[in-house]
């Protein structure tokens, strides 16, 4: 493996990471790591990359975005489409690679966790292609939220259970599909929609999501000549964001990732982890959380539903330790202005998620080299977000 | 002799009680763990309320939001602990918590644990793999650090995690979250006879354990059973004192009744 950052030390990237889990889950979640190795291996590989060919769309393409790059006074911006995949978001690459894997497996039924529900209409729309159950657990506001997506997955078969407690959004689901699990670990996979929680899912989800920063690399140099100077990547879990910077590791190109800030600094109002949050350990990892100081896990706030999460992937807490990465927050209102200035300029609609890591372009633009390219993960689209009144 | 082994001395069985720290406030958890210990519980768990508690069911999820809502911090649990200590020096107290509330306090929260006059520690999202550190100030603070033994975890790793277990085994007995169940999983008999093969330590029984019967029918392989959600979703409904102890004692099987040391 090229990127050696995203294959961890038996579950740890540096000293994040790790399978903080129940001991009844330690037995199941230790046979799904045994199965990387199947992931892993050239056979799985040959069928994951056909279909993500032939089912998901990909390669998705580079595209300039002239009218934005010039409304925003950046140099040469473009984007990874990865909205343009089947179901709308880079979600597909993972869903697909685990229920492909859950199926090997013998596994029957499928249960996710989703935020946005981008996650959840991938993990559906693959269940039904190869004819698993699925069950998607979400929490009551995002249901509300993102009503188009909530659609969606019933009409390709999955159900989808609201989770009422506490901010009833993806942590809460999280906390569900984790009870779920429990129960039903003999007939089921968990398909995880992010590089977080216990090994080995950060890995497992980082190999199938690796594909974003392959192609990206391989299309700057062909189409381009050389390498970006700017890789940009909103990071709500972070799996769209380690695909494409999984790409440039070992270059000397500039990661950045866009977390959500919400409406404001205080605990409670953001899910800017790096910025607000410390170590600790929820959902089965040891990562930076947001948390009040008796380590109770602290509410969050983001217009966006798939970056509202008080934890993020360890590999990201070790690529910003180690500075091969740099962590930096947009606030609800300069991603609204994103989501708005890419569907005017360019007719792409991009998701809320996405937005975050368009507005910091917007907002940084003006100081960058006039020569330097930048390259977004366009990581979803935006339809679902379009039944908001302040659009 | 510490508490917990004067607890299953000559073989005595024990019935431990679990309420979460905070329900309803901390006086009426103290004044709970009193009727409880009054109707004869042998072992003692105090819940820390944590925000996010996947291994629990609906009852406890509930009990721990309302402990929350009402700002239940640590230090509110040590100050419950010490409180129960000056009534009664003989019952053990196991603290039962999830890990991010240990890892924020850090060192403090053996301490003050220890000072409070816990005697044990149980992590339940802390496995084997990830308890090194843990197990050293647990060990440094003279508190036992209790493991959980499920239906899923091998042979070879129970022998494991005996080595590194004090106190008691704590087997929880079937898949899922706690909360009430009206008989015991299929081949329960059979793993805490294997569990007890394995280790000398005492295995207790827990997971949806809320009659009499079933205490019974537990305590003729294993050492004890614990009694959780159906005591704190009693105690969601406001219960007193009084029909708290009768409800205690309900439960406890007659056959030790007298048997019990130290009370």
């Amino acid at each position: 493996m090229k990127s050696s950052i995203l294959h961890s030390n038996n579950g740890y990237f540096g000293k994040y990471g790790g399978m903080f889990l129940p001991e009844l889950l330690i037995a199941p979640m230790t046979e799904l790591a045994k199965s990387l190795k199947i992931a892993e291996s050239k056979s799985f590989q040959k069928i994951f990359r056909n279909l993500l060919k032939e089912y998901a769309g990909r390669p998705t393409p580079l595209t300039e975005v002239k009218r934005f790059a010039q409304a925003a006074n950046a140099p040469r911006v473009f984007l990874k489409r990865e909205d343009l995949l089947h179901t709308g978001s880079h979600k597909i690459n993972n869903a697909l690679g685990q229920c492909l894997l859950a199926k090997e497996l013998g596994k029957k039924r499928i249960i996710a966790e989703t935020g946005a529900g981008q996650h959840g209409v991938a993990t559906a729309t693959i269940c039904a292609y190869l004819g698993l159950d699925c069950v998607v657990y979400m929490g009551a506001c995002d249901i509300k939220r993102q009503e188009p997506n909530v659609r969606k997955m019933k009409m390709l078969g999955a159900e989808v259970r609201s989770v009422n407690a506490g901010s009833m959004t993806l942590k809460e689901a999280v906390n569900e599909a984790l009870r779920d699990y429990a129960e039903s670990y003999e007939n089921t996979h968990y398909c995880l929609g992010s590089a977080l929680g216990p090994h080995p899912y950060p890995q497992m989800v980082a190999l199938f999501q690796k594909v974003i920063g392959e192609e990206t690399r391989k299309q700057s140099i062909k189409y381009l000549g050389r390498l970006p100077d700017k890789v940009v990547a909103c990071v709500g879990g972070g799996s769209n964001a380690i695909g494409i910077f999984s790409g440039f590791l070992e270059d000397d190109v500039n990661l950045i990732g866009v977390e959500a800030g919400g409406r404001g600094a205080m605990l409670g109002d953001h899910a800017a982890r790096f910025s607000g949050g410390s170590p600790g350990v929820l959902h089965g990892t040891y990562s930076y959380i947001l948390q009040d100081d008796s380590g109770q896990i602290a509410d969050t706030h983001s217009i966006s539903a798939g970056m509202d999460y008080p934890s993020v992937s360890p590999i990201h807490a070790l690529l910003h330790d180690t500075k091969k990465a740099t962590y930096t927050s947009v606030n609800d209102q300069e991603a609204l202005a994103a989501f708005k200035l890419l569907s005017k300029t360019e007719g792409i609609i991009p998701a809320l998620e996405s937005s975050h890591a368009l507005a910091w372009v917007m907002r940084e633009g003006k100081h960058f080299q006039k020569n330097e390219i930048i390259i977004i993960c366009l990581s979803g689209r935006g339809e679902k977000d379009l039944n908001r009144d302040d659009l | 002799m510490n508490r917990i082994q004067k607890t299953f001395h000559n073989n005595n069985k024990a019935f431990v009680a679990y309420l979460t720290a905070g329900q309803k406030g901390l006086e009426y958890s103290l004044q709970s763990s009193l009727a409880i210990i009054e109707a004869g519980a042998d072992i003692l768990e105090i819940g820390i309320p944590f925000s996010d508690p996947i291994a629990d069911g609906p009852v406890i999820q509930k009990a721990m939001e309302d402990a929350l809502e009402r700002k239940t911090t640590p230090e509110d649990v040590f100050s419950l602990v010490s409180k129960i200590r000056e009534i009664n020096h003989e019952i053990p107290i196991v603290l039962f918590s999830y890990l991010n509330p240990i890892i924020k306090k850090s060192d403090e929260f053996f301490k003050e644990a220890a000072n409070a006059g816990a005697d044990a520690l149980l992590i339940v999202d802390m496995p084997l793999e990830e308890s090194k550190n843990i197990h050293e100030k647990c060990f440094k603070n003279g508190l036992e650090l209790i493991f959980i033994i499920s239906p899923s975890t091998p042979k070879k790793r129970i022998s494991k995690i005996t080595k590194q277990a004090g106190g008691f085994l704590y087997y929880v007995c079937r898949k899922g979250t706690t909360g009430m169940k009206s008989e015991l999983p299929e081949g329960f008999e059979n793993k805490v006879r294997e569990i007890k093969s394995i280790s000398k330590l005492p295995v207790i029984a827990g997971f949806g354990i809320s009659t009499r019967e079933m205490a019974e029918q537990v305590t003729t392989v294993a050492d004890g059973f614990v009694v959780g959600s159906y005591f704190v979703n009693a105690m969601g409904n406001s219960i007193s004192q009084k029909d708290l102890t009768e409800s205690a004692k309900s439960i406890k099987p007659c056959s030790y009744i007298y048997s019990v040391s130290g009370n």
